[in-house]
């Protein structure tokens, strides 16, 4: 085929298109695996026992926040990555810069607590299991956003992986944190981070498996 | 470059510098492609038959010269890869957003396809270079708004299709017919005529992919 005939066939019949699928597919992706995530965690963990007290205490909201600003961040990014040539400078920024400063606070701490409480302080009752729900939970929100992104066009998969398994780990760490009782920063510092950063890694390993078109 | 700041933007551009075109953020005086597609595809994206051929037809002599100059020792694969490049713009062209700068979307698609044609061909290509070099410089003399046929028969792949997408896409793509007179014409509903061309462009493009 001539390719002067090949425009004629692909310019013919209804060209139009809408413009802002990305945010749309991985939006609806996300909202479609989140009550799964949530679904789960109620049957298998359950929210904590002190929720209607907790919610008086600031940490209970820095522990939904900080990782929601991670999901959020991260949504942003995967969006633009889903499209050739997407650069999200500022996105990765504000991961970063999130990170950051829940660090910083989170060494604030380590250091004011009492040499005999600081490993209580960072490792708390429950470091593993953290680990093992926030990344369990993460997975339909990954394979959602995996999916999402087979419609679109990433071309650098590594990148895009890691921002969809970046969001997937912030929106199941959100989930995770009605059930968690933990109540010490450098907890969510290290064991949260650990937990999102699972699924992250394991977006961008897949990635470029997974997210090849043509 | 997002909306935000264009005036403040404007008014530094054009106390800094100004003899640059700065009224718009996204025109560039120094990337006349990029004011040449624009507005063909806002255009297309709103509807606009004329408009989107027209940006396919410019596009593809931008792309083949883009091709031409990275692919001087293999100009048997430069026609191949341009259509590639307009069957992949069209699928995806939902991914292009219209607050942002076209051209590098577009050479994006067409470094990628570029990239994923030199990794599939690398080794079988490798032992075939020294013969084209030599021959094959001839071919660099054709203009770059030449349309020229690809090695690979895109007619002979869509029979290849599945019936339903092949139908939709002879109906309406070559036809020339609207999806509700092809609609009738199958016997499938309007949206399951649009599905079908979509799929089938699609499956066209993975095909003339696997097709050495």
């Amino acid at each position: 085929m001539n390719t002067d005939d090949l425009v004629a066939l692909l310019a013919r019949g209804p060209v139009a298109a809408v413009t802002r699928a990305p945010e749309k597919r991985l939006l609806a992706a996300t909202a479609a695996a989140l009550p799964l995530a949530l679904f789960a965690m109620l049957a298998v963990l359950g929210v904590r026992p002190d929720l209607a007290a907790a919610v008086a205490l600031p940490v209970f909201w820095i522990k939904l926040l900080v990782p929601a600003a991670i999901a959020a961040a991260a949504f942003v990014a995967c969006a633009r990555l889903s499209r050739p040539g997407g650069r999200p400078v500022a996105p990765w920024a504000a991961i970063v810069a999130t990170l950051a400063m829940l660090w910083i606070a989170s060494s604030m701490d380590v250091a004011a607590a009492l040499p005999n409480d600081r490993h209580a302080v960072v490792f708390g009752q429950s470091a593993w299991p953290c680990v093992l729900s926030v990344s369990a939970l993460s997975l339909p929100l990954l394979a959602a956003g995996f999916l999402a992104l087979r419609h679109l066009a990433p071309t650098q998969p590594v990148l895009a992986g890691l921002a969809a398994g970046a969001l997937a780990g912030g929106v199941a760490a959100v989930v995770y944190a009605l059930h968690c009782t933990e109540m010490a920063l450098p907890f969510l510092g290290t064991w949260y981070v650990v937990g999102m950063a699972v699924p992250a890694l394991a977006g961008a390993l897949l990635g470029p498996r997974l997210l090849r078109w043509r | 470059m997002r909306g935000y700041g264009a005036a403040g933007k404007t008014f530094f551009a054009a106390v800094v510098t100004p003899r640059s075109a700065a009224t718009n953020p996204l025109k560039d005086p120094l990337n006349p492609i990029e004011d040449e597609l624009r507005p063909l595809l806002l255009l297309a994206l709103a509807g606009d038959n004329l408009a989107y051929a027209r940006f396919l037809g410019r596009s593809a002599a931008h792309l083949r010269a883009f091709f031409r100059r990275r692919l001087a020792a293999f100009p048997d694969d430069v026609e191949d890869l341009v259509q590639e490049t307009l069957l992949a713009l069209h699928n995806y062209r939902h991914t292009w957003r219209p607050t942002e700068r076209l051209t590098p979307w577009l050479y994006a698609i067409a470094r990628y396809k570029l990239v994923d044609l030199l990794r599939s061909h690398a080794p079988r290509r490798a032992r075939e270079i020294a013969i084209d070099d030599v021959l094959e410089d001839g071919a660099l003399q054709a203009s770059d708004a030449d349309a020229a046929t690809a090695r690979r028969d895109l007619a002979r792949l869509l029979e290849t299709l599945p019936e339903r997408m092949r139908m939709a896409i002879v109906h309406v793509k070559i036809e020339g017919l609207s999806v509700a007179e092809a609609a009738v014409r199958t016997g499938m509903s309007v949206s399951a005529v649009k599905v079908s061309i979509h799929r089938g462009l699609k499956k066209l493009a993975a095909a003339l992919k696997d097709t050495p």
